[in-house]
């Protein structure tokens, strides 16, 4: 019965991963189901035969498109994480200072837009950055300008839907983070001479590292591998890496090349993954002392 | 204390040879313990002593590495909590958030498949002894922390189990509260019967509530017997520091009758006459212990002769009903004294006055170790 | 600090506006004639055409119904798992495959989800050659997948209460006699019932929502409403989307609020009777 999960977890998440890994070794073939087997038991030689194809690595590292790739998205998912992180620590600092009663309704405010469809509400954004949407048509009523911007698919859009879309994740560690603050050590500062925006930088600021660092890998390592914004929002002269598999495994039904992308993306995330890890652990033993 | 019924012929609880290890770490030393049937015994000690381990071995959470416990005859070996004729009333109460006052009470009874009108009867009159028959549909967040006690107290004792185990069940309460429970506790032991075992780091409690007690430092058990055996004659230096204020003076044993022995010490430049016998060897180093309460203390220039001694007054703490003193002696040591405050206010003796101070030949304790 | 109220409401003015203007321009513009969507077609605005559009719309309520059923199973298997799998991380000590159940309970949180969904979709493939099961995609690979991806959440909200737990409630309960399955019955599961209950919520909302993995582990037929949803919008803004999103949203915000309400009087009531206890005489 306690197995249960395990098993679970191991089949349907764990062997997936291995399967991947050995997909991305084969060829690719037309037919279903789309890559030729790795392994195969020639009846003559009573011999398992191995058939590997690194080529499909070697595209990925050779092919400048690809490198490119990867470093575009990783480019995208940093910023966003800045981006995200400034705008969303003032907030959750700004509620965490609050009044217990509307600190709780603040906190409703940020999670209520959570809960209903993420694609949504990126899709709320087409309408407000396309050429005759909101913003274009109010700033040119506004005559603040008098040609429309070029807002969507770019990269200006992309920063602003993760960002928008990963707020809550920002906000949530930070706030928990910055609620367990013992005040008084603000107080003490400030007896002993120091002032608020001091206090801030070597005292808040430090202590609430924890809940920054948490924050940003909630952000930054799905943000890499992003498919939806991108897709919606994104240019179509540089596409994310998201985007790439997804052309390979649907578009070029190359399934080996797919997989190969994609492990390669688990690599170049596995240290942030490990690390969001490490810190997860550490927080449920401290919250159970 | 009142007298209570102790049937000092039934070793209820025999805990034998008990050692628990956690690891390379030995809580528990081969604790070896008999506890009478009907009475309250107290296990006292600070911090990480090893009490709390004993008492968690006792109702079954925890289990010896060697040793065995017995109660009422039966091993304990490999029995678990559930199965066992005991009950527990834990520090912070532990009552079922989610249950109403009556239910937490009936929960134990529940799991013994009692008959609901049974339940409810055995209930309903448990809530009444310990006075919280109104409040019986309440949730435990309804209660102040002295009910939420009392509630602790009626769910372990409404299984009539045959021993009630109870860890630090006073801390949580504010001074006030505390002294009235203490009795209450008492009056309820001896109305019910049943044997307790108390664990405490409060010898204010312990000194109160135990029939017995049984002091315990890093895993062992340091003296075992009544408040008073405790306080009057404590069987270490360990022993009497822990228990109350004391006096300790450092001295060489320089005659040894069986009636009385004279020890010189270099603290006091004195020598003290202590009117029993011990038994150490000649011209050993032994420990004078003399409590502050047992000291007399008047105005006077020089001391004479033994068992008295000479100093000024450096530091008073008025307590209302006594006052400590704290006298430098003219050796240069610290002796604390305890007066109370009969005289009335101007007569009392104050600072940097000269005092004689004097005790009785039979209140000092020589100690070996 | 009061005298950085300003600060505080500024940057929380600015920080809501930025989080429901999009949401509240797109509800706007549902009631918009226009087929352009955002451009206001005054004279014969405001309409709810495409709200009608949107109940004669069958593929649209099909793909809904869909999403509906996979999400409570979803949600529900997910609740299961996730709660049993953070009842073992948080109780049992150290055991063989700690290490590897714990990181396949956090991974899932930030792994990117053209990940999990190739991965999940080979290994359909993979078994169907070898066992004939799943026979192509459909309703049960989207259901497994999203069981899978869905129960780390449900395993870290339940984790985090029972960090909180008191576990002197279970050692009473069984001093008091009772089993340890009863333990478990009558005490932990009914103090761990709203943080299951939450758990159960979000997976919810998740598997709804979904359409990276959905994509990659659907059938033919097996459409899900975020699916549908994203193939329209891939083109360009669409006026029914406008609607069913407002649909979504008031459904949602109804839900949130009243919960909120709910829990506020609760936790009033519950003050008022602790105030009450304090003032009892003891």
């Amino acid at each position: 019965m306690v197995a249960a999960p395990y098993l679970w977890l191991v089949v349907f998440f764990a062997i997936p991963f291995a399967i991947v890994f050995k997909i991305s070794f084969s060829y690719m073939v037309t037919t279903q189901p789309g890559y030729a087997p790795l392994f195969e038991w020639v009846e003559e030689a009573q011999r398992l035969v191995a058939t590997l194809n690194i080529a499909n690595y070697q595209v990925l590292l050779q092919d400048s498109l690809y490198l490119s790739t990867f470093l575009y998205s990783l480019k995208v998912a940093a910023i966003s994480t800045v981006l995200c992180l400034l705008l969303g620590y003032p907030m959750a600092y700004a509620i965490a200072r609050s009044a217990p009663t509307t600190r709780n309704l603040f906190l409703m405010l940020i999670i209520l837009p959570f809960w209903t469809s993420f694609l949504l509400r990126v899709y709320a954004w087409i309408g407000l950055l396309k050429t005759n949407g909101v913003i274009n048509n109010s700033l040119l009523a506004l005559g603040i300008i008098d040609q429309p911007l070029v807002l969507l698919y770019t990269d200006f859009a992309v920063y602003v839907g993760i960002v928008y879309s990963y707020l809550p994740f920002m906000i949530l560690p930070l706030y928990s983070n910055l609620e367990k603050h013992d005040l008084t050590l603000l107080e003490a500062a400030s007896d002993l001479g120091a002032r608020p925006v001091k206090a801030f930088f070597k005292i808040t600021l430090p202590l609430s590292m924890p809940g920054i660092v948490a924050g940003c890998l909630l952000v930054f390592i799905p943000a890499v591998g992003e498919f939806v914004i991108p897709s919606l929002l994104g240019r179509t002269d540089q596409l994310m890496i998201g985007t790439v598999l997804s052309a390979q495994f649907f578009g070029a039904r190359n399934w080996p090349v797919a997989s190969a992308v994609a492990i390669a993306l688990l690599l170049l995330l596995l240290l942030p993954i490990l690390l969001f890890q490490r810190y997860q652990q550490r927080e449920l033993e401290a919250a159970r002392r | 204390m009142a007298e209570r019924v102790v049937d000092r012929h039934n070793q209820y609880l025999r805990i034998e040879g008990v050692t628990k290890r956690f690891g390379d770490f030995v809580a528990v030393d081969n604790v070896s313990l008999s506890i009478f049937k009907g009475e309250i015994f107290c296990l006292l000690g600070g911090s990480g002593c090893g009490k709390t381990t004993l008492l968690r071995m006792l109702a079954g959470f925890e289990s010896p590495t060697s040793g065995r416990i017995l109660i009422d005859g039966q091993d304990m070996a490999g029995i678990p909590p559930y199965e066992r004729p005991v009950n527990m009333m834990f520090q912070s109460y532990a009552l079922f958030p989610h249950m109403t006052v009556a239910a937490n009470v009936a929960f134990g009874l529940e799991q013994e498949g009692v008959a609901r009108v049974e339940i409810d009867r055995r209930v309903g009159e448990m809530l009444d002894i310990v006075k919280l028959g109104e409040f019986a549909k309440r949730k435990p967040h309804q209660l102040s922390g002295g009910q939420r006690q009392r509630v602790a107290l009626a769910r372990a004792l409404v299984k009539k189990p045959k021993l009630l185990l109870l860890d630090e069940p006073l801390g949580a309460l504010d001074k006030k509260l505390r002294e009235h429970t203490q009795f209450e506790l008492i009056n309820l032991q001896e109305q019910l019967g049943v044997t307790f075992v108390v664990v405490t780091h409060d010898q204010e409690e312990a000194m109160t509530l135990a029939s017995r007690i049984g002091v315990m430092n890093k895993g062992q058990i340091v003296q075992v017997g009544t408040p008073t055996e405790i306080y009057e004659f404590p069987n270490s230096r360990f022993v009497a520091d822990f228990i109350g204020s004391v006096n300790m003076f450092e001295g060489r044993l320089i005659e040894d009758e069986p009636g009385h022995v004279r020890i010189r010490c270099e603290e006091l430049d004195s020598t003290v006459f202590v009117s029993h016998g011990i038994s150490a060897a000649p011209d050993a180093r032994v420990f004078v212990a003399i409590r502050p309460e047992k000291i007399e203390m008047t105005r006077g220039q020089s001391a004479e002769g033994e068992n008295c001694v000479g100093g000024v007054v450096r530091e008073i703490a008025y307590m209302g009903d006594l006052s400590v003193y704290l006298v430098r002696l003219d050796s240069g040591r610290m002796v604390r004294v305890t007066i109370p405050n009969i005289e009335r206010h101007d007569e009392r003796i104050v600072w940097d006055e000269r005092v004689l101070l004097r005790w009785q030949p039979s209140s000092p304790v020589v100690l070996t170790q | 600090m009061n005298d950085r109220g300003w600060f505080r409401k500024s940057v929380l003015g600015f920080g809501l506006a930025f989080l429901y203007i999009p949401i509240l321009s797109m509800m706007f513009f549902s009631f918009n004639n226009s087929r352009l969507v955002t451009v206001w077609d005054a004279e014969n605005s405001p309409t709810l055409r495409w709200y009608v559009r949107l109940f004669e719309n069958d593929q649209l309520l099909g793909a809904a119904w869909i999403s509906i059923k996979i999400a409570a199973l979803s949600a529900s298997g997910a609740a299961i798992l996730g709660t049993l799998a953070g009842l073992v991380l948080t109780r049992f000590g150290p055991f063989r495959g700690r290490a590897l159940l714990s990181a396949m309970t956090t991974a899932p949180l930030v792994m990117p989800e053209v990940i999990m969904g190739i991965s999940m979709l080979l290994l359909f493939v993979a078994f169907e050659q070898m066992i004939g099961w799943p026979a192509g995609r459909g309703l049960v690979t989207i259901t497994i997948a999203h069981v899978t991806f869905t129960m780390a959440y449900v395993t870290v909200v339940v984790q985090s209460r029972l960090a909180g737990f008191d576990d002197a409630l279970e050692e009473a309960a069984l001093d008091l006699g009772a089993k340890p399955a009863t333990v478990f019955f009558k005490i932990t599961l009914p103090l761990i019932m709203p943080a299951i209950v939450s758990g159960w919520l979000l997976a919810f909302t998740l598997s709804w929502d979904d359409v990276v993995i959905s994509q990659f582990v659907s059938g033919p037929g097996s459409s899900t409403l975020p699916m549908e949803i994203f193939s329209r919008v891939r083109r360009g803004v669409s006026p029914d989307i406008n609607a069913l999103a407002t649909i979504m949203v008031l459904i949602v915000a109804t839900g949130v609020v009243a919960s909120t309400i709910w829990m506020k009087r609760q936790e009033r009531k519950r003050l008022l009777e602790e105030q009450m206890a304090r003032s009892d005489i003891p």
